[in-house]
């Protein structure tokens, strides 16, 4: 800590003195480098591995990667850290905690540091459904500035149990595209036993924890947008988004073809490997482990269209912070930009079923490869097309807590969907009001 | 005078180390917290102002927070007593001679010893419909599937069933040891005059474990209140809400809505509740010592 | 009751209510019962570790048996090392809190000072702050002296425990005034009479209060998440969090496994150790 007072101080000392060459001067920066996952797991050899390749190109640069759990542990040590005055220079956080970042002050644009040409080719390579997460501010969109830059990112998409389908008599290789397709095939494809007791649902999407993220799936589907991309007013209230509610609460209630109350997200894998249910809703992060433990051959898909198709974007974003020096910030940036090259973004996602990030990941020889071999991680890439920006706001876990337990009480029944989202609605205008 | 004076300069000096600690890390972020819940949180544009009570009233007026609060209440209710007197009915037992006892007290003991966070997990797998263990079991009875953490009206039972669990073994161990040190001689007294079983352990055993069931009590209630782990697990505190204890909502505000001042004032209305109850407890618990 | 010295070990006397016959029989059946109902969840973790994960949710009694769980568990994460740490760890904080304890419990038991009741309302006041509500400021503090990503700083804000001043405070209380009066007559300081004549009778507090501190530092989460960055200092509750992975769903096999590895030397312990501790908490007349 002693030295980064002191690298602070010469920095400070170098803009006051306008001698811009002392940070340079010196041999080696350190990087620290949050990362949401747990310490352990594959997913940390391989960060470990870019570390080292990456210093191997840069030897002026000394990167540590700190494993810091789930992204709920990672803001809540970044952001401990950073009010306590030493947070990590670079890390990877939940895009939807832009809003939040920006207002604690901890994080800096990267617009500073994009100055050439390529510099300005690389920032517009990304997909556009994750740069909606990624940028805000100002009125006209050029005075938009970058926060975020997308690395570990997913979506929804549709797992079907293609044995199970067979069994009901459809045809395994095609998945529902509709909403009411979605609700025929589930008909058809929840059993039941003599006592009337349900063997196996016929489609499950879990309500536990976040259920926001899933269910924007539905509300894209009918039409409506959460929240503006100001991050100031929200919509919960508006007629498709109860109308997506109501066709999620009818799933359960009405045609019986999803278990009642709340569907735990953990478990929900598992569900579907125990052919308890024949069709869920989950993350593209899920591939790599359905297609490890499931023991029946299953397909992977678009969400099926209501009014049309749609889906949110999710998972993390780097971030630089506010509070590292300069020469800190310059080598963050550098590695950024190294790690999202095309080759790299796209051994990543082939390596964790993450979505590679940019377009031409999937033009590398190694994903055209992959995806020949395995078709469904094509998916993911399809739907980005429709794909909308993860519901995020200022005070966004406090905003998005509100729509939350709205869905919970629809969901067990204790409030109707119109009451539901209305009380949600109002809640958040409340919180929101103080940003406009 | 001068002999008064070096005890307290001894008395001070012994306790010195243990009250610099508790100073640094207790009383001091404490004090902190109730200073911080007079000001509003301190946003980067916005330094903290004083604000007098305005986050007391915005806390009376938060539909989650007196939600948090029933349930708590609720939880406590449900965990101390049947906590308490299946740590008493467990010590009863494994005090008499039955059969596998160094087994039976060891099976008592467990869940003190595994990790709640890993626990959890476990007992997750207990409630899931469908193939859970509680519906595999309730199967064979034909009972019919129920979504216990999915449901807001058993979810609160659930988890409070997962805190008894966690807690009878370890306050079963004090009462063991209590029960240990009362004399045979009481229990020959007691059949001599021909009492029963029943009037022994009400008259005699139970009064002399009176200053156990308070120190029992005492940390039944604190722990009421500071179990957090398994919610985090578990349930998330929903469905809406109907999980959501006092902690686990400060945790909540403080470290996932960033409302660092109003984090502080529900600390400080909880640290009250528990002060309360605590001071009011240990009078009682002083006084019974004494008797003795 | 009378003036005969000590009680006899229970063992040599009838206990005329100790249960006969049948309802011996009820009583051991109902216990039973209990403690099956209770050991349940490690009984579970036992099944689904040495078990295939198809295995986790189906109870087969013919399923074949496998070490492949714990080899995963194992890999997942720099385990030995979280051994040592953990090990440092409670060691650490049991040191520290016997001795600021012992320190602390003899000046409230026997000393009699000015702002003694003072002193020990407020140090009463810590059984009621949680550590975890106090978080925010704690990680302040320690960052503020360089401390933060060490085992020391999981350690600091338990040194000083409530609980174990209470304790030793009362188990101190129960010693004959006598004992002290004749140390001190034989011109012992009040330090030597604290080692020769208190500490050797509160053995059995010192090995019951040991039990609850390492099982409650052996098992703490939240804090040690917090405050630790890398391998070198984090224990292993935080090494089973990788198997919390929230995009994967859980997988129980390896939970299971992680569960039962982590916590298998305090389950030794207990096992070979148990006559002993219940011993001491008997003795040392927790009340």
């Amino acid at each position: 800590m002693d030295r980064r007072e002191f690298l602070g101080g010469t920095a400070a000392l170098a803009s006051a003195t306008a001698l811009p060459g002392i940070a340079r001067a010196q041999s080696t920066t350190e990087l620290s480098f949050f990362y949401p996952v747990a310490v352990g797991g594959p997913i940390t050899k391989l960060i470990d591995t870019y570390a080292a390749d990456f210093e191997k190109d840069n030897p002026s640069i000394k990167l540590k990667p700190i494993y810091a759990g789930t992204y709920q542990e990672t803001i809540v040590k970044a952001l401990t850290a950073h009010k306590s005055g030493t947070p990590p220079v670079l890390s990877v956080l939940l895009s939807t905690d832009m809003f939040t970042l920006i207002d604690e002050e901890a994080i800096v644009p990267f617009d500073d540091f994009i100055k050439t040409d390529e510099d300005k080719k690389w920032l517009a390579g990304f997909y556009p459904g994750f740069m909606e997460n990624s940028q805000t501010g100002g009125k006209a969109p050029n005075e938009k500035k970058t926060w975020g830059i997308p690395f570990q990112r997913s979506t929804v998409v549709l797992y079907w149990n293609k044995d199970l389908f067979k069994e009901a008599g459809l045809d395994p290789e095609k998945p529902p595209k509709t909403w009411a397709e979605q609700v025929e095939f589930a008909q058809k494809l929840t059993k039941r036993d003599a006592a009337g007791n349900v063997t196996q649902w016929g489609i499950q999407i879990p309500s536990s924890g976040f259920p926001y993220w899933l269910f924007q799936g539905l509300s894209t589907q009918a039409g409506a947008i959460l929240a503006n991309a100001a991050g100031d007013k929200t919509d919960y209230a508006n007629p498709g988004v109860v109308e997506a509610l109501q066709y999620w609460v009818d799933l359960a209630q009405k045609h019986k073809v999803h278990p009642p109350g709340i569907v735990e997200w953990g478990t929900t894998p598992r569900d579907f490997f125990e052919k308890k249910v024949a069709m869920m809703w989950t993350t593209t992060g899920n591939l790599t482990n359905v297609r490890a433990n499931a023991k029946f051959p299953f397909g992977v898909a678009v969400l099926p269209a209501g009014k049309k198709p749609g889906s949110p974007t999710g998972g993390g974003n780097f971030y630089l912070s506010k509070k590292a020096t300069k020469a800190e910030q310059e080598a963050a940036f550098k590695f950024v930009r190294w790690i999202t090259t095309p080759e790299r973004a796209a051994q990543w996602s082939i390596n964790t079923g993450y979505v590679g990030v940019t377009p031409a990941a999937y033009e590398t020889e190694a994903m055209k490869k992959y995806v020949a071999d395995f078709p469904p991680a094509i998916v993911a890439r399809d739907q980005l097309s429709s794909a909308v920006a993860e519901l995020s706001t200022h005070e966004n876990q406090r905003v998005t807590k509100a729509l939350n337990d709205g869905l919970q009480a629809a969901l067990t029944g204790t409030k109707a969907p119109q009451k539901a989202m209305e009380d949600a609605q109002a809640e958040a205008e409340r919180i929101l009001k103080a940003y406009r | 005078m001068t002999n008064r004076a070096t005890a307290t300069i001894h008395g001070w000096l012994l306790l010195l180390p243990a009250m610099a600690c508790l100073a640094l890390f207790t009383h001091w972020p404490a004090v902190a917290s109730f200073i911080e819940s007079f000001y509003s949180t301190p946003k980067a544009r916005r330094p903290a102002r004083f604000i007098g009570l305005e986050n007391y009233q915005q806390m009376l007026a938060d539909p989650i927070f007196w939600k948090a609060l029933s349930n708590n209440l609720w939880f406590a209710l449900g965990t101390i007593p049947t906590s308490i007197a299946l740590a008493l009915l467990m010590a009863v037992w494994v005090n008499d001679r039955i059969a596998g006892r160094t087994l039976v007290r060891m099976a008592y003991f467990t869940p003190t010893i595994l990790p709640m966070i890993a626990v959890a997990n476990i007992w997750l797998f207990f409630y899931t419909p469908q193939y859970g263990l509680l519906e595999q079991i309730t199967g064979l009875f034909g009972a019919r599937s129920t979504n216990w953490l999915g449901s807001q009206d058993t979810a609160l039972y659930a988890i409070t069933i997962v805190a008894i669990w966690k807690e009878a073994g370890f306050f079963m161990i004090f009462y063991l040891a209590a029960l240990q040190a009362i004399p045979p001689s009481l229990g020959e007294a007691a059949a001599i005059e021909g009492a029963s079983r029943w009037t022994f352990f009400r008259r005699i055993q139970f009064p002399l474990l009176m200053p156990t069931t308070l120190f029992v009590l005492i940390n039944a209630v604190i722990n009421a209140f500071r179990m957090v782990d398994h919610i985090v697990v578990m349930t998330r505190g929903g469905p809406d809400n109907a999980t959501t204890l006092l902690l686990y909502y400060i945790y909540q505000v403080g470290f996932g809505f960033w409302d660092t001042a109003y984090a502080a004032t529900l600390t400080c209305v909880l640290l009250a509740l528990l002060a309360l109850v605590a001071f009011v407890q240990y009078g009682w618990l002083e006084r019974r010592t004494h008797y003795q | 009751m009378s003036a005969a010295p000590q009680p006899a070990p229970s063992a040599t006397r009838a206990d005329p209510y100790a249960p006969k016959g049948l309802a011996l029989t009820l009583e051991s059946t109902g216990a039973i019962l209990l403690a099956l109902l209770w050991v349940l969840p490690l009984a579970y973790a036992v099944w689904a570790a040495f078990h295939p994960a198809e295995y986790t949710t189906r109870f087969v009694l013919t399923a074949p048996l496998t070490l492949d769980n714990f080899t995963r568990a194992w890999a997942a994460a720099p385990f030995a090392r979280y051994f040592l740490n953990t090990f440092i760890l409670v060691t650490l904080i049991l040191t520290f809190q016997i001795v600021l304890g012992t320190l602390a419990a003899y000046a409230l038991a026997r000393q009699d000072f000015w702002g003694r009741d003072v002193a020990f309302v407020l140090i009463l006041a810590q059984l009621m702050i949680m550590p975890d509500a106090l978080i925010v400021e704690n990680y302040r503090t320690l960052a503020k002296v360089n401390l933060i990503d060490t085992i020391p700083a999981i350690a600091l804000p338990y040194i000083a425990s409530a609980f174990g001043i209470f304790l030793l405070r009362q188990t101190f209380k129960t010693v004959p005034k006598e004992l002290d009066d004749a140390a001190r007559v034989e011109g012992a300081s009040p330090l030597q009479v604290l080692m020769k004549v208190y500490v050797p009778l509160a053995k059995p507090t010192y090995v019951a209060y040991g039990l609850v501190s390492v099982s409650y530092h052996w098992n703490n989460f939240l804090w040690p998440l917090l405050v630790t960055n890398s391998v070198e200092s984090r224990p292993l509750t935080v090494g089973l969090q990788v198997f919390s992975s929230a995009d994967q769903g859980i997988d129980w096999a390896v939970i299971c496994a992680a569960t039962l590895m982590t916590s298998a030397p305090l389950l030794v312990g207990f096992l070979l150790f148990q006559r002993q501790f219940v011993q001491s908490f008997m003795r040392a007349g927790i009340k």
